[in-house]
């Protein structure tokens, strides 16, 4: 029996799913839930067609369906004070400081965006494959993209104002995992 | 932009972008290829050479490569990091129901060669004996490597637009990362003389749990678009039993993947070479990428 194409394809989406949730716990509980799903659904998989597409797949849907359970939720549900993330978000190799940065501002991004961004950059998928995986049309991945971008860019160039980030927290309502600093 | 599913990618997206000279045409999808490194070179230079004229897009291009570049860092440690063992049992698990999908494909077999026997052979049309071949053959212990091998060219040499993380261009580079990568001076085969050009390189993950195995793999392509690739690797998860054949073996011929391979293992690092040709051009290739990274060792020999 061999499991190593898979095992192979372990740390990219434990990679992706950590940018995806902003917290390596929950990062690997979606990986798990991922190969979880592969195990049930194997048979569903051609051998010798792209493995890789398929996992993202499963991952993309397990991810929307956890938002969209977390969106019904009472407010607070998906809140996690960042205090308790902070260590577990470090890069120790890269800037800590971008880092940590750069995955606060990914998630406050909408969470179709932030997929459809991490899967075109972090994953190096043509816009074609992520339109397949997200199961969107291409001319949504690319509007997506495209708003993904310049959103990152507003937050990653001014820290910005108070009053339009509780604005937008309070809009995307769907975002997974709110970063919120308790004390 | 409304086109679903299909793929956009010729370059200069929309008619009016193309004809017109403007620089405030350059349309957003096209930076978009631009910074993801999906046009074609000539492609990129003209719109390269378009953005000069137009700061505005040409500051939106320099953002979004840099928010790119960046992406491309975050938490890269991960590749560095062991599998944490709940996920590798999660893939255990997958086994086992991989291991029930095997025995549903044999018991149909058996029911369909049952049904053939009693002249009904239509039933065995759409049954899988293929399928089942490549699960068995999958399960093969010894050419684990090949295997790999074998997945990464069938996942990696398809891709158009990023076939390779390093392209050519940057030789010197692709070799002293993957060099440091993989603990060892890495030597870049070169197969011109058989007609093959190096496309580029990239990184994948090892076996499970050594965490700091990697290995390479260099694609090449020939003027007929065939691509072969070489995999190279350390062998540190060799079985106790094995590892004193595995330090060294012979070439080795695997031909039950989506494309033939041959493998060796030399000095605790194994090789393997895989394309879409035929037994004795693959040898051939073969031998000549063994004799250009073993050409100093001859003298130990």
């Amino acid at each position: 029996m061999n499991r190593q194409p898979l095992i192979d394809h372990i740390p990219s989406l434990r990679r992706y799913a950590r940018a995806l949730t902003g917290s390596v716990w929950a990062a690997d509980d979606l990986v798990q839930d991922t190969l979880e799903r592969a195990c049930s659904k194997w048979r569903l998989w051609l051998v010798g067609s792209d493995l890789r597409a398929w996992l993202f797949t499963l991952m993309h849907n397990l991810f929307a369906n956890q938002m969209r359970y977390q969106s019904r939720q009472p407010a607070g549900a998906g809140l996690v004070d960042i205090d308790d993330e902070a260590d577990t978000l470090s890069a120790p190799e890269a800037g800590l400081d971008v880092a940590i940065d750069l995955q606060r501002c990914l998630l406050r991004l909408p969470q179709d965006q932030r997929a459809v961004l991490l899967l075109v950059c972090l994953e190096d998928l043509s816009y074609a494959e992520v339109a397949k995986i997200t199961g969107a049309p291409i001319g949504t991945v690319m509007s997506r993209l495209s708003r993904a971008r310049a959103r990152l860019r507003e937050l990653m160039e001014g820290a910005v104002p108070a009053a339009e980030d509780s604005a937008v927290s309070g809009k995307t309502s769907a975002t997974p995992v709110i970063l919120r600093r308790l004390k | 932009m409304n086109a679903p599913y299909s793929d956009p990618t010729p370059a200069m997206a929309t008619p009016e972008t193309s004809s017109s000279n403007t620089a405030h045409a350059v349309a957003q999808d096209d930076l978009h290829r631009l910074v993801d490194g999906r046009l074609a070179p000539a492609d990129a230079a003209a719109l390269a050479a378009r953005l000069a004229h137009d700061p505005a897009a040409a500051a939106t291009q320099a953002a979004w490569q840099a928010q790119r570049d960046s992406l491309r860092q975050l938490h890269a440690q991960v590749y560095g990091e062991p599998v944490p063992q709940t996920l590798l049992d999660a893939v255990r698990r997958t086994e086992q129901s991989r291991g029930q999908v095997d025995q549903w494909w044999r018991w149909g077999g058996v029911a369909a060669g049952v049904l053939l026997a009693f002249g009904l052979g239509w039933v065995s049309r759409g049954m899988a004996p293929v399928s089942a071949r490549a699960v068995v053959a999958a399960n093969a212990g010894p050419g684990a490597f090949a295997h790999q091998a074998v997945v990464a060219h069938a996942v990696y040499a398809p891709e158009v637009r990023h076939p390779v993380e390093v392209a050519a261009a940057q030789q010197e580079h692709l070799v002293q990362w993957l060099s440091k990568r993989l603990g060892r001076p890495l030597k870049l085969p070169q197969l011109a003389a058989q007609g093959y050009e190096l496309v580029g390189g990239r990184l994948l993950p090892g076996e499970a749990g050594g965490s700091g195995s990697a290995r390479a793999q260099f694609m090449y392509q020939n003027s007929a678009g065939i691509r072969i690739t070489i995999y190279l690797g350390a062998l540190n998860q060799v079985s106790q039993t094995g590892s004193a054949a595995a330090r060294e073996t012979a070439f080795s011929f695997v031909s039950d993947g989506p494309v033939p391979s041959f493998y060796w293992v030399d000095q605790g690092f194994g090789y393997a070479l895989a394309g879409p040709l035929p037994r004795e051009a693959l040898l051939q290739l073969a031998q000549v990428v063994y004799q250009q990274l073993e050409p100093e060792a001859g003298g130990a020999r």
